[in-house]
Parts: structure tokens; C-alpha cells; sequence
């Protein structure tokens, strides 16, 4: 029988062939499930794909902008800008707020990046550049901006390939070893009672040809007794031997 | 799927960064910079003397803080330590890979634009983004 290994290991009765039947009708709706959730996993995907593609070549625009922005800020505001703006580093203002987003059933994280309070730069580059140290400070928000939109969109794309890996793997495991082996426990099942059914059937034969036998056995009897009583009467009428009469009744 | 790491939603997330000095001051200027009571600072100024263990230790170290939600790191400085990079794969932190004045943006290089290139390229989606 093939696959033979790949069957569940069960008695053959009619209760645990309801109860595979209705372990492969679950196997049969959650192989299904799995399947649509997959498919909406790569839609979100596919689309997740082609969004990073265009961050990614936009965030080198930004990027270029926002050097260019600090180049005039250094030029004007002179060399020395970056070691006040280093030095004057206390807490940060702009954060990232993390929240999740669900996407059947997979939870992705999506940043947010917030200001919490006022950059204490203020008086950097009050004696000259202070507007292009405010441009400076603009263009690199909107770069951050640009970041965290990306950085969002790469988790988002980690996570959902993790996911769509681990659902396939369900779905494959699903329909090419859970249900086979369910399948092949009811043919087996299957064939086990169909076997006893004949055997059933074959001992009910023979019991009735024996039953058959025995009365046919028992008449035979009877006959052979009606013979010898009828041979004993005739003996004792006759006054002659028993064998002889029973010549005499063979005749 | 139960791997994953789940950073509590209402917490708010710094952004690392280790780059150039120049790239390093814009966001400084930006207000993301952050120095708490030990002095110690969510960003790492590379120059020519910094050395590649250094850079590797502030990469594994801001990839484990907590209050770390994105790590930038220059294309070049990734480049030295691309293996670390290379061998990093969790959701988050997000490591992102952000162009430097000096250096010219290259999506060769980048580990995760590499794989979206990968599965575009099996898409046949890419040919008009070249």
C-alpha cells in the first residue's frame, strides 16, 4: 500500500473515521485561510516593495539637499558651527513614537517621529547664518522625516517577509503532509471496514451451510431410525431375525 | 512569529546615529541628539581615526538599547562593518543606511535594498527605476 508510513496510527472503527473525516474538513478550511492570508500578506508586500524602492531613491534627494543646506550654513556661519551644535547636545527633542499597525494579523511596527520641545539652538549662529542655520535645521527635519518614513517601511518589509515565509511554510506543511496523511488514514479506515464487513458476511455463510448440514444430518438420522423400527415390527411379527427382516425391507 | 520584538507602544524611540562629522551635526541641529546622565550619547562621530572595533561596538551597542527605535548609519561606516550589518535582521531597531556628503549613495551595497532589488528583479518591476 503506498504510504503506508503516512498515515495516522488508529484503530479502524467508525467513530475515529468520523473524527479524521472531521480533522481533514479542519485541515481542508485552514489550508484555505492560510492560503487567503498569505495572498493579502503579499499584497501588502508588493506594495511595501515598490514604496521603498521610491523612498529610497527620494531619500537620496533629501539627503543632497540637506548636506547642500549645512555646506551655506558652514559657510556663512563659519567652521566652527558644528562644535557648538555638538557641544550644545542635551536631550533630544525629536523622537520616534513606535505603534503598531495590524495587517492580518501581523502586527507591524510604524514609526511616527515627534518634537517634543524647541531645539536649544537657538543661539547658534546669532552673530551671522542664523537663516541658514534655520534652513539648515529645516532641511534636515524633512530628512528625518523621510528616514523614519523609511525606517517604518523596512521593519514593515522584515516583518512581513518573516511572516509570509512562516504562513507559506503552514500552507505547504498543510496541504502536502497534513492532509495526505489524513486522506490516507480514511482510505485505510476505509478499507479495514469494507474487510471486516466480507468477513462478517463469510462467517454468516458458513454459519448457515453448518445449520444446513446439521438438520440434513438429523433427517438422514431420523430416516435410518424410521428404518430400523419399521424392520424391528416386521422381526417380531414374523418371528425372524432382525437382519433378515431387514432384508426383506431392502428388497 | 512569536520572535518578534514587541517595543511598548506608547514609549518613544531614539534615533542613533553613526556617520560623519557633518552628517552627525545637521541632525544634531535637527534636535535628535541625546546625552543622558553617564554622558553617553546616541551618536558616534567617525573620522579618519576612529577604528573599525570602535564602530562595530557602537553598532551592537545602540542595536541593544532599548530606547533605540532606528539606527542610521552612514553607507561608508556600514561598509566597514558590513558583516555586523550583513549579520543583523531584527524588525527592530531599524537599521537604515543614509548617504554621506562625501560618499555617493550606492543600492548595491545597502543589505536591505539589495534583497528589495532581488524581489523586484523576479517581478520585472525594476526595469523603469534604473
Amino acid at each position: 500500500m503506498s504510504g503506508q508510513s503516512q498515515r495516522l496510527n488508529v484503530v479502524p472503527t467508525v467513530t475515529v473515521l468520523g473524527v479524521v473525516k472531521a480533522r481533514l474538513i479542519g485541515a481542508t478550511r485552514g489550508h484555505a485561510l492560510l492560503k487567503k492570508k498569505s495572498d493579502a500578506l503579499t499584497v501588502q508586500f508588493r506594495a511595501i516593495l515598490k514604496k521603498i524602492v521610491s523612498t529610497k531613491e527620494s531619500m537620496g534627494e533629501v539627503m543632497k539637499t540637506s548636506s547642500f543646506a549645512l555646506t551655506e550654513a558652514k559657510y556663512v556661519a563659519g567652521e566652527n558651527i558644528k562644535f557648538t551644535v555638538i557641544e550644545n547636545v542635551k536631550t533630544a527633542s525629536l523622537r520616534v513614537k513606535s505603534r503598531t499597525e495590524n495587517i492580518a494579523g501581523v502586527k507591524l511596527p510604524k514609526f511616527d517621529y515627534f518634537t517634543e520641545s524647541e531645539t536649544k539652538n537657538e543661539l547658534t549662529g546669532l552673530a551671522r547664518g542664523g537663516q541658514q542655520v534655520q534652513g539648515c535645521k529645516v532641511a534636515y527635519v524633512k530628512a528625518i522625516e523621510v528616514l523614519v518614513e523609511l525606517a517604518s517601511l523596512q521593519t514593515s518589509f522584515l516583518t512581513l517577509d518573516e511572516a509570509i515565509k512562516t504562513t507559506n511554510r503552514r500552507v505547504n506543511a498543510l496541504e502536502s503532509v497534513v492532509k495526505p496523511r489524513l486522506e490516507n488514514t480514511i482510505t485505510y479506515i476505509k478499507g479495514e471496514l469494507d474487510e471486516l464487513e466480507r468477513e462478517d458476511f463469510f462467517r454468516l455463510k458458513k454459519i448457515q451451510g453448518f445449520k444446513k448440514r446439521e438438520v440434513e444430518n438429523k433427517r438422514k438420522a431420523a430416516l435410518e431410525f424410521r428404518e430400523l423400527q419399521a424392520a424391528e415390527h416386521l422381526s417380531l411379527e414374523k418371528g425372524i431375525p432382525i437382519t433378515a427382516a431387514h432384508d426383506m425391507l431392502a428388497i | 512569529m512569536a520572535t518578534r520584538t514587541q517595543m511598548p507602544s506608547n514609549s518613544s524611540g531614539l534615533i542613533a546615529m553613526i556617520a560623519d562629522e557633518d552628517t552627525i551635526t545637521g541632525f544634531l541641529l535637527a534636535g535628535v541628539g541625546n546625552v543622558d546622565i553617564r554622558r553617553k550619547t546616541n551618536y558616534l562621530i567617525v573620522d579618519s581615526k576612529t577604528t573599525v572595533k570602535q564602530i562595530e561596538d557602537a553598532f551592537k551597542d545602540f542595536t541593544t538599547r532599548e530606547d533605540v527605535a532606528i539606527v542610521l548609519i552612514s553607507q561608508y561606516v556600514a561598509n566597514m562593518v558590513r558583516f555586523v550589518v550583513d549579520s543583523y535582521n531584527n524588525p527592530v531597531p531599524a537599521i537604515l543606511e543614509i548617504p554621506s556628503k562625501d560618499h555617493p549613495y550606492d543600492p548595491q551595497h545597502d543589505s536591505v535594498l539589495s534583497r528589495v532589488k532581488y524581489l523586484f528583479n523576479t517581478e520585472s518591476v525594476a526595469g523603469d527605476r534604473r
